[in-house]
């Protein structure tokens, strides 16, 4: 499980590269964010809740059944939007408020 | 030729590390003094640590009715006796505190009708978890006497006559050497992962249950500078969700799912339900044939699968995309298996030796979280507890110890290490890299010294060809070369891993019985023997790891080091 960022969404603000806890993440002279290492990741989706433009795609390897299903994430306030769009282009959408607790 | 430049830092207390740990103990320290604080972090403290994605639970906490020795009772029973009560002690004293604070600085924790927090069980309560670290790192920044480095990474503590005078960092990015001098440390650097071979050791390599990116530098730092550290014999290996290794206590518990084998037999209650008993359960199903293993939750509600969800998303959102991309949980059980062993002594109880106030051997550096050794069961709020504790530790430490100190020339500190580090960044390239020698150690690790291949077995005959074969790998690690600050980072981070892995050898072997399966599993002694019903503890001299036998320290004592 990994990532990618989408060339055309990134607006190079950094913020990815910044907070990624194994420093995978880098900016290119061109101001785009690259995943440098995408076999160290760690999974822990804080580049995904950090994109102000939802560049960032968090998909499974295909070692842990990753299938071609990925997941980008939208910040509202406090509801975070979970896009996952399946390979065949149906997308489900989960929403968690950090409000809100978890039931269990 | 690649020259680093090299900066001088000074602050009266290093915090090593800005996980949960290290930025609880700096908030308690700017809160009892205005001494200058310094964390020192890899990462960022916004998302570093075990805490980056979230947790889904405070696991450690005393419910309603019920008293600290409550808690005590449980970890000691769950570690078979082999845990510090007079830490597991203080530390129970304080859960409740530290859960009240988190909920002061924004956590959200479930209620009751009555305003009394939701328990989940008898040690445990209701929250988000996402944004533990945020909220702590929020705090952190109002403080005006505590200073961040973030991205900088402790390669090694500066220790003269036993005495702490600081550490040496190197800057993850830029090339840039630090030298920082501080009255006393505080190690919060967390336990070790990546010793052995991985669940998924493809592509998906980093997909393990503790963060991969803790590679015990600290412990390693106080190893080589002589601390004595303790019970790394007891290693943790975790019970998770198959390929996301995402947790099971959150299905376990939350719907009520009992482990089952694929004859869809509930095997859970033949073994005990003692954590290294619940894993031991699997491994036994599996290697009977039975395999694999599950997680019942075909049936559940509508409701609770969308709860489940959820509450991954706020933890571990790969299980969620796995779910929704394979199958639900209600259409499919939840196939579970072990993880490889680490090193960690929030969960279980290995790392520092220290004194009931977290003072390690070495005089002025404290330990706290993953890190501190003979506390198991601590988890958030443990470590919390832990760093609080360990603040206490380090102003009485301050005022009064810390007078004994000679100068010392922190330039000589600086050239030697530039020397060191310069060396990396320079040699010429070698026939294999970092990478390829982190693969042979996990599988070093693996086929002899008791990883997931051998079931977590493990016999003296394999552990003495593991420690002949790691030290081979020691050696090469002189000779690596680094093209970047980063790749330095790397190189840094393996040679702490291949220590430790050298010290938990010299552990395993020493530990002649079978006290906790799979966590320590010596296939010479399958059983139980109280002749070694006491600590393991190890330290360095002249250059060889000394094993020492030490007793059984009980709750209520004030355990302190005999500093000669």
């Amino acid at each position: 499980m990994s990532i990618t960022i989408n060339k055309d969404l990134c607006i190079g603000c950094g913020r990815c590269s910044e907070i990624c806890p194994g420093t995978l993440i880098e900016l290119t002279e061109q101001h785009k964010a690259i995943m440098i290492y995408p076999r160290d990741c760690w999974g822990c989706a804080s580049c995904l809740k950090e994109c102000p433009t939802g560049a960032v795609s968090f998909f499974l390897g295909p070692d842990m059944g990753g299938r071609g299903a990925v997941m980008h994430a939208k910040k509202t306030g406090s509801i975070t939007q979970w896009i996952i769009t399946k390979a065949d282009g149906i997308p489900v959408v989960l929403e968690t408020d950090s409000r809100a607790a978890n039931k269990y | 030729m690649e020259n680093l430049e090299i900066k001088y830092l000074s602050t009266d207390i290093l915090i090593a590390g800005g996980g949960t740990a290290g930025c609880y103990a700096a908030l308690k320290l700017a809160e009892k003094a205005t001494k200058h604080i310094m964390i020192v972090e890899k990462a960022n403290i916004k998302r570093s640590g075990c805490l980056a994605a979230g947790v889904n639970a405070l696991n450690a906490y005393i419910t309603k009715g019920r008293t600290p020795d409550f808690y005590v009772d449980y970890a000691e029973r769950d570690a078979e006796g082999i845990a510090r009560g007079d830490l597991l002690l203080t530390m129970s004293e304080r859960l409740n505190e530290c859960a009240a604070d988190l909920e002061k600085l924004g956590l959200v924790i479930l209620k009751n009708a009555d305003g009394s927090y939701a328990e989940r069980g008898t040690r445990n309560i209701k929250i988000n978890g996402e944004n533990i670290k945020p909220i702590l790192a929020v705090a952190v920044y109002e403080r005006p006497n505590i200073k961040v480095y973030n991205h900088v990474n402790i390669i090694d503590f500066i220790v003269v006559g036993n005495r702490i005078y600081g550490a040496a960092a190197v800057d993850v990015h830029k090339p840039i050497l630090y030298i920082i001098k501080a009255s006393a440390v505080l190690c919060a650097t967390g336990g070790a992962a990546g010793l052995y071979r991985p669940n998924n050791p493809g592509f998906s390599r980093h997909k393990m249950w503790y963060p991969p990116f803790n590679t015990g530098a600290g412990m390693a730092a106080g190893m080589r500078n002589g601390a004595e550290m303790t019970t790394l014999e007891m290693r943790f290996i975790a019970l998770r969700c198959k390929d996301t290794i995402a947790p099971t206590g959150t299905i376990a518990q939350g719907v009520g799912a009992k482990q089952i084998n694929s004859y869809g037999e509930v095997y859970e209650t033949k073994y005990g339900i003692s954590t290294p008993n619940r894993l031991y359960g699997t491994v036994v199903e599996n290697a009977a044939g039975k395999g694999p293993c599950f997680l019942k939750t075909v049936g559940i509600s509508d409701e609770q699968e969308l709860d489940l969800k959820k509450a991954y998303l706020n933890m571990a959102p790969s299980q969620t995309l796995k779910w929704i991309e394979q199958g639900s949980p209600q259409e499919r059980n939840v196939e579970i298996e072990g993880t490889e062993p680490y090193i960690v002594g929030g969960h279980a109880a290995a790392g520092f030796w220290i004194s009931t106030d977290r003072h390690t051997t070495i005089r002025g550096l404290f330990a706290a979280g993953d890190t501190a050794g003979g506390c198991p069961q601590k988890y958030v709020t443990g470590a919390m507890a832990e760093a609080d504790i360990a603040a206490m530790g380090i102003m009485e430490y301050l005022s009064s110890a810390a007078d004994n100190k000679t100068e010392i020339d922190y330039h000589k500190y600086g050239e030697q290490y530039k020397q060191q580090e310069e060396h990396f960044l320079n040699v010429a390239d070698k026939e294999f890299c970092v990478q390829d020698l982190e693969e042979a150690m996990q599988k070093i690790m693996d086929d002899y010294a008791g990883g997931i291949k051998t079931g977590y077995k493990y016999n003296e005959a394999g552990l003495s060809i593991a420690g002949k074969e790691i030290d081979k790998l020691c050696l090469l690690t002189d000779e690596l070369p680094a093209r970047s600050m980063h790749e330095l980072t790397f190189i840094h981070e393996l040679k702490d891993r291949l220590y430790i892995c050298r010290f938990l050898i010299e552990h395993l072997k020493a530990r002649k019985e079978t006290r906790w399966h799979s966590f320590a599993e010596n296939a010479d002694y399958p059983d139980k023997d109280d002749v070694f019903k006491e600590y393991i503890n190890s330290r360095i001299e002249d250059g060889e790891i000394k094993i020492i036998h030490r007793p059984i320290v009980k709750r209520g004592v004030r355990y302190e080091h005999n500093y000669q």
